[in-house]
């Protein structure tokens, strides 16, 4: 099976978020991007896909800050091509980013192209559906496992509350993936420089990155903290007791 | 055919069949199958190994940290080694039986003194084996469990046949007035009392039979020598000679084969631990004191050794027929998860209580690390120890918070703590991950700094630019993610402007102190803050102006005592507080550890019949008057903090750090903390 | 081309989804700044019951036995053609697994533009606004919904589902499904929540765990309190991905929405995924370390203090208090 794995770098959100002095954007000055999660749970379902029924997996990443450690851990894992996506991709939404996708993808011709089902800095929808537009696949997100069966796959949908949908798709299709089979596998440093010595990252420029009619966002700004909780502070047993007391209030205790 | 001829055909037939036999065997475990084990580093410091034979195998020093099964053993080792004269002698005298029945052994047949030295040891002996097989079949301790009990009680019953088969030889020998120097042999004599009513004829019988018991009990002992833990009275001395020499805080270089790193089948290990698997004696003290063993986890370091030796002969035996249905299994039995489980391997603390206990030097942690090695490489752990050495490899510390976090704790403190990276100082503190990062122990990092401070100490610190030192990171083998941690602290350290490094935490001491690559002046001086503070007290630089008069009781960091030998400075620095110390029962090198070091405290706990933390608190209490428990490692307060908890000893232990006593000793205005 | 506001609704086995409540108190307000009206699509076989309690202007229902269940391909295909006819000035989705699945596929075959992860929307002047949520539930991000027509995603928070609902039953219009054959995505079967464990939505006292109880055994000490209050334990998303709690007890996006009367987090960060699935709660109380964590924003009580301190004692008090 012929797997495209598209991933995304996101601000890390254990950092300290600040907003820029436009007003509009993040401030990067202390910004960490990491790989999205779910899209790190794609490039999983991608390898277990392929040490289950063989194939190769091709991993797309923007060129970002830490971008080449993420695709030489994916090749780490077991993927077979490494694409670099060059350009400004710093501001550029997920509208633009998917154009510059489909053209690669299209070339690649792949059976099914995993990504993750949403990245923490989506605001205008997420990269999966625009994809599977662009390229005229089946789309189908929020999916926890996937079987190839004849000319498709079986994949498991997750609702709200529980509930799960077996769906079967025709290929090719684009699945925004919630959680792979296995949580993503562990791959020591060591392998990864191993790697990195001799994994090729082809670089393939995203051409004009035009963000379209899109929303622009006129202004950035933090929750507001009016309805901050009311901190309670002392020691263990003057916290208990204020809780306890809240507790009576209740009618719980 | 006379008697003599065929007692000379009798010795020398059985002989040549038991070295025979003896020999065939040996070749193929001592060099068939460690020829096929890598390469060990070449062997250095003779003067220190030679010596170390006159301790540990002359004197049988560590023997003696069991002391009664220890005292047993060393007449046994005694006895073995000098009656083997007799051995000799009456081999010798058996090959010259056809000439001269009556022959006896130059020198040794007339040299009173040594046949009372004899005659004793043989006592000696005979009172270590009664004293070995009842602790062997009746008390039958926990630490046997698991190993070879018949064989045992075989061995042992050898030995005590010798024994009784020389002394009624002996005494034989002696009523027919045939020894020289019978008068020397008081025991014998003894013996020989019992039958000296009997005939010339009968007493003849009984030294001839005697002598051929012997002598076929202790060739029949040759050939069983290869075959389990009595191997080691062949390896034992070399084992001793060859012993590692480097210090127990260095780990060794990671093996790599053909691109993979860590050990994943029994020919990747070097022979000189192959060596080692020969030399187990199962005697289980490693057991004893493993804590990982003690809490209920199926970790035992003898078990481990046993293991590996059985599959390095199961191998070597395989591998010399290799086509039969037994070998083929025997060679496709995964080292790593079969042979030696995951769960076994993830248990170890890396304490190195097993490597110091055992009397013959065997070293427990070295092939536990090499196998770890292997599984990371693989990517087998749990999710919680991935989540860790993750956030560790992103954010440099074990908490996944941002590095921006790291010096947090120190915003309250006044003055500003110096910035080594901008500023030079003669104390570069590295704080360490546990002292950072983790909430409950800001407030005593920020003690530690205001002790400095108050002690005048021109120190700073790296800010964001620490990172986790590693040393944990190695014992869980991910070698290529200490190296990168090294390379950043290197780094840091080298643009930075100090004399010694002072650390909070033992871990961090040990792998700066044994594993760090020198700068180009020198290997870096690092000292525990422990040292330091026995520094500053000794010269004067630290005053306290009031004695505490707590009882307390210290706790042996690992990673400060055992493995860096950092006894004594603590304690000195406790008792300058004018506190009193009761030591626990297991305390300096036979400290238990607390459970959290090798990556533990990174990994899902499991079950435990009694966690090591809560087993100490136990002990601590059982003191009289105890009502503090010192610690000096950040990691050891938040796991004892949890276990008093755990074991309802609130109103009855605090857990105290070393600095908080220094600091409340240094409150300067009198009143009590 | 229209001023009208769409709202997609969202079912599944008979029963409309709280979103699309949310979305029609939000079209409300749209609708009443562009001068259009509240427009409720509804895709469905046999579900034009559906219609009967939503707070629309009219319905636009459309059936087919291949709408029977919910498939990006279907209304994929469907919203196609009736939003590309009909092109209202915008069309909310809501930003779950259904409307994920169809939303930024419309985007990019109308080339229209989206705002995904929106709270709320307003109005200024003749411009319409949005306010959506990122990385995380940290930042928030306005600006104002470009014309001639959008596509808006929304998430709850921002209304309260009685908003969108109304006790008279709108006009419903039925409108020709489009050809259906041969879609690409098809619906085998549903697995069903295990129902033999604890329904959390019904439970009015919960604790619940975060990643901040960083391992399985400690989950214990919160058991001992939610048995002390007489209550029970639910979970954030990265504690049930860990397999330390049963799905069932999933609170939040993909899991289940709880209302209970008091709710106290533990060790959770409060990110949106979770947060979404407190949809009421008299007293929620958050234990965390972090003071930056957004949980505070909606929790009504707050502690810094570590867990792992407090609960022992917060436990024996709760028991003490009960039992004396």
């Amino acid at each position: 099976m012929n797997v495209v794995v598209v991933v995304k770098l996101v601000p890390d959100l254990v950092e300290e978020l600040a907003i820029d002095e436009s007003g509009t954007a993040l401030d990067t000055t202390y910004l960490r991007l990491i790989v999205n999660e779910l899209d790190n749970h794609a490039i999983e379902q991608a390898i277990l896909l392929k040490e289950r029924a063989g194939g190769q997996v091709t991993v797309i990443a923007p060129d970002l800050e830490g971008v080449d450690d993420v695709l030489f851990t994916a090749a780490a894992k077991g993927a077979d091509r490494l694409i670099k996506l060059t350009g400004d991709l710093s501001a550029v939404n997920n509208f633009a980013l998917a154009n510059a996708l489909a053209a690669i993808i299209k070339e690649i011709k792949p059976d099914l192209v995993l990504t993750g089902v949403q990245a923490n800095n989506d605001l205008d929808g997420s990269v999966g559906p625009r994809l599977a537009a662009q390229l005229g696949m089946a789309y189908v997100g929020y999916v926890s496992g996937v079987t190839p069966v004849g000319d498709g796959v079986k994949v498991r949908k997750e609702y709200a509350g529980g509930l799960v949908a077996q769906m079967t798709v025709k290929l090719p299709a684009v699945l925004g993936i919630q959680a792979a089979e296995k949580p993503p596998r562990y791959v020591p440093i060591s392998k990864v420089r191993q790697v990195s010595k001799t994994a090729k990252l082809e670089a393939r420029p995203a051409g004009d990155l035009d963000t379209g009619n899109g929303a622009t966002v006129s202004r950035m700004f933090k929750p507001e903290t009016g309805a901050h909780a009311t901190m309670i502070e002392g020691d263990v047993d003057e916290v208990a007791d204020r809780l306890v007391a809240l507790f009576k209030e209740q009618g719980v205790l | 055919m006379t008697y003599g001829t065929l007692k000379t055909l009798g010795v020398l037939i059985t002989f040549l069949i038991a070295v025979g036999i003896f020999g065939r065997r040996t070749y193929q475990l001592l060099w068939v199958n460690l020829k096929r084990g890598q390469p060990s580093a070449p062997f250095k410091q003779w003067n220190e190994r030679l010596k170390g034979l006159l301790v540990y195998v002359a004197g049988q020093l560590r023997l003696f940290r069991f002391l009664v099964p220890g005292t047993a053993h060393f007449f046994m080792f005694w006895g073995f080694t000098l009656l083997s004269l007799t051995i000799l002698q009456a081999l010798i005298e058996g090959f010259a039986a056809f000439a001269s029945p009556e022959f006896k052994m130059p020198i040794l047949a007339y040299f009173g003194p040594l046949a009372l030295i004899h005659d004793l040891l043989i006592l000696c002996v005979i009172g270590s084996i009664s004293y070995a097989m009842y602790l062997r079949v009746i008390v039958n301790p926990e630490r046997y469990k698991g190993s070879h009990k018949s064989q045992g009680i075989m061995v042992l019953s050898f030995v005590l046949t010798i024994m009784l088969g020389l002394l009624v030889m002996n005494g034989a020998n002696i009523n027919l007035g045939r020894d020289p120097i019978g008068a020397w042999r008081p025991i014998s004599m003894l013996v020989g009392k019992l039958y000296a009513g009997l005939g010339a004829g009968a007493q003849e019988v009984i030294a001839e039979v005697a002598y051929w018991v012997h002598l076929l009990v202790v060739l029949l002992f040759l050939t069983e020598l290869p075959e389990g833990k009595h191997f080691h009275v062949i390896t034992s001395v070399p084992a001793v000679l060859l012993r590692n020499l480097e210090p127990p805080g260095r780990l060794s270089k990671v093996p790599e084969f053909e691109g993979k790193f860590g050990v994943s089948v029994m020919d990747q290990f070097r022979w000189r631990q192959m060596f080692d698997f020969y030399t187990c004696t199962e005697c289980g003290r490693c057991q004893e004191v493993c804590p990982a063993y003690n809490s209920g986890s199926p970790l035992s370091p003898k078990l481990l050794i046993m293991d590996l030796r059985h599959n390095l002969t199961e191998r070597g035996d395989a591998l010399t027929a290799p086509s039969t249905e037994a070998a083929k299994a025997a060679l496709a039995k995964p080292l790593v998860g079969d042979v030696i489980t995951e769960q076994v391997l993830w248990s170890c603390t890396t304490c190195y209580a097993c490597d110091q206990e055992c009397p013959l030097f065997i070293e427990h942690v070295s092939p536990i690390v090499d196998m770890r090695r292997h599984l990371v490489y693989e990517g087998r752990m749990d999710s919680m120890l991935q989540e860790a050495l993750a956030n560790l490899g992103r954010y440099g510390n074990s908490f996944g918070q941002s590095e921006r976090g790291r010096a947090k704790w120190a915003q309250p403190v006044k003055p500003k703590i110096k910035d080594v990276r901008k500023e030079p100082v003669e104390y570069l503190w590295f704080v360490g991950d546990y002292a950072s990062y983790s909430a409950g122990l800001a407030d005593v990092t920020r003690k530690t700094a205001e002790v400095f401070q108050k002690a005048g100490l021109d120190f700073g610190i790296l800010y964001e630019a620490e990172r986790n030192a590693g040393n944990d990171v190695r014992r869980v083998g991910e070698e290529g993610l200490f190296d990168m941690l090294v390379e950043k602290n290197v780094q840091a350290m080298d643009k930075a402007t100090f004399k010694t490094i002072v650390t909070t935490d033992p871990h961090t001491y040990n792998t700066f102190k044994n594993e760090y690559p020198s700068n180009g002046s020198g290997p870096r001086p690092v000292l525990h803050y422990a040292e330091l503070l026995d520094q500053l007290i000794t010269e004067g630089r630290l005053k306290f102006s009031k004695k505490l008069d707590y009882v307390v009781t210290y706790h042996d960091p690992c990673y400060l005592g055992r493995y860096n030998g950092v006894y004594d400075a603590p304690r000195r620095v406790i008792e300058a507080t004018g506190c009193r110390i009761i030591e626990m029962p297991r305390h300096g090198d036979r400290a238990l550890c607390c459970g959290a070091g090798g990556g533990r405290i990174w990994m899902d706990e499991g079950a435990v019949k009694e966690r090591p933390s809560e087993s100490r608190i136990r002990e601590a209490v059982a003191l009289e008057g105890v009502t503090a428990f010192v610690v000096a490692c950040p990691k050891d307060i938040t796991m004892y903090r949890d276990a008093v908890k755990t074991t309802g000893q609130e109103s009855r232990l605090v857990v105290k750090d070393l600095i908080e006593l220094v600091h409340e000793a240094m409150a300067g205005d009198g009143t009590q903390n | 081309m229209s001023q009208d506001v769409f709202v997609i609704v969202e079912h599944l086995r008979g029963k409309v989804a709280d979103i699309s409540y949310v979305m029609l108190a939000a079209a409300r307000v749209m609708a009443q700044a562009t001068g259009g009206q509240v427009v409720a699509v509804l895709l469905g076989n046999n579900a034009a019951g559906l219609a009967d309690n939503l707070a629309a202007d009219r319905v636009l229902y459309v059936e087919h036995p291949a709408l029977s269940d919910f498939t990006s391909a279907a209304y994929q295909t469907v919203l196609d053609g009736l939003l590309r006819e009909q092109a209202p000035r915008a069309a909310l989705l809501g930003d779950t697994s259904m409307g994920g699945d169809v939303a930024a596929w419309l985007a990019a075959r109308l080339a229209w533009p989206l705002v995904s992860s929106c709270r709320s929307m307003g109005a200024e002047g003749d411009a319409l606004k949005f306010v959506s949520q990122t990385c995380g539930g940290k930042i928030m991000a306005e600006g104002d919904l470009p014309g001639p027509s959008a596509l808006v995603m929304m998430v709850p928070g921002g209304y309260k589902p009685e908003q969108g609902q109304s006790a008279q039953a709108p006009q419903v219009t039925q409108v020709m499904a489009p050809s259906l054959e041969g879609l690409r995505v098809t619906v085998d079967s549903y697995i069903e929540p295990d129902t033999s464990d604890v329904d959390i939505t019904k439970e009015p006292i919960l604790i619940g765990v975060g990643r901040g109880i960083q391992n399985q055994d400690n989950i214990e000490l919160a058991q001992e309190l939610a048995q002390a209050l007489g209550g029970v334990v639910c979970a954030s998303r990265p504690v049930v991905d860990q397999g330390w709690m049963p799905t069932t007890r999933l609170v939040g996006k993909s899991g289940k929405t709880i209302k209970p009367k008091l709710y106290i987090a533990l060790g959770v960060s409060g990110a949106p995924e979770h947060v979404e699935g407190v949809a009421d709660c008299e007293m929620f109380i958050a234990i965390n370390t972090d003071p930056n964590a957004p949980i505070f924003d909606i929790a009504k009580y707050g502690s810094q203090i570590d867990m792992f301190d407090l609960l022992p004692v917060l436990t024996e008090q709760v028991q003490q208090a009960k039992g004396g």
